[in-house]
C-alpha cells in the first residue's frame, strides 16, 4: 500500500525512511520530495484545541491512488507515499504526508507540489474544529 | 428505484442522517435525489459522487446507485 489512511497517530519522518529502506529500489533515487502537513493550534484568528477528521471511506482512497498514480505516470516518478489521518487530532500532530521519489529533483518536487494540491482540492475529507467555545466546520482550504 | 444516499461532514448534520434510503419513481438525476431528501435546491457549493466517483448534479442515477452529498473539501 502506498496510500494509507490512519487512524492513529504516525511520525512521517519514520513513515519515509522506512518506505525508503524497504519498499523503495532506492539506489534508483536520487531526489526524494516530502511534505508534511501538522495541525495548527489556530486558524482564523481562533484557537483550536482540537480537531476532527473525517473522510468518505472507499472514495478517499480511491481519489488518492488515482491521484497518486497519475503522478507517478506524468513526472516519471520511481515511487510516491501518501498517508492521511481521520479522527481527533490535537495541534502538533502530522496530518499528511506526501513523498514523491524520482531519479532527480525536478519532477520530485513538482509532483510532490501538485500531488498536494490536488489533495487539498479534491480528496474528501472535511475538518471539524474544536474552539474554546463550540465548534465548527472548516469550509474551505486556504490557497496553495 | 432504489437509491442509497450518504451525507457527510455539514451536509450530514444539516439533514440529520449519514444515510438514507430513497425509494420513489421519477428520480432521473443526482438533482432529483438531492431534492427528494432536503426538499431544497441544491447549494452551489455542494459536491455530489455517485458510486464513490465525482459527478454533476444532472448526471443520471440508476437502481441500486450510492449518492453521495458532501460540503466542498478540507483535506490535507
Amino acid at each position: 500500500m502506498t496510500v494509507e489512511i490512519r487512524e492513529r497517530p504516525f511520525d512521517p519522518w519514520q513513515a519515509v525512511s522506512e518506505y525508503r529502506s524497504t519498499r523503495l529500489a532506492s539506489v534508483k533515487c536520487g531526489a526524494s520530495a516530502v511534505f508534511v502537513g501538522t495541525m495548527r493550534d489556530f486558524n482564523e484568528g481562533d484557537e483550536v484545541k482540537a480537531m476532527v477528521l473525517e473522510h468518505y471511506p472507499g472514495m478517499t482512497e480511491q481519489q488518492l491512488e488515482d491521484m497518486r498514480s497519475e503522478a507517478v505516470s506524468k513526472h516519471g516518478l520511481e515511487d510516491a507515499l501518501v498517508v492521511h489521518r481521520v479522527g481527533t487530532v490535537h495541534p502538533g500532530d502530522d496530518i499528511v504526508l506526501v513523498a514523491a521519489f524520482s531519479v532527480h529533483r525536478k519532477e520530485a518536487l513538482a509532483a510532490c507540489r501538485e500531488m498536494m494540491e490536488t489533495l487539498k482540492s479534491t480528496a474528501p475529507f472535511w475538518k471539524k474544529e474544536t474552539l474554546a467555545e463550540g465548534e465548527r466546520w472548516v469550509e474551505r482550504n486556504t490557497p496553495g | 428505484m432504489t437509491i442509497n444516499v450518504r451525507f457527510f461532514a455539514s451536509l450530514r448534520e444539516r439533514i440529520g442522517h449519514a444515510t438514507l434510503t430513497v425509494q420513489a419513481d421519477g428520480i432521473a438525476s443526482a438533482r432529483d435525489v438531492w431534492k427528494a431528501v432536503s426538499g431544497e435546491s441544491p447549494d452551489e457549493e455542494m459536491l455530489v459522487a455517485i458510486n464513490k466517483e465525482y459527478a454533476g448534479l444532472d448526471r443520471a442515477v440508476a437502481d441500486g446507485d450510492e449518492v453521495a452529498f458532501f460540503p466542498p473539501v478540507t483535506g490535507g
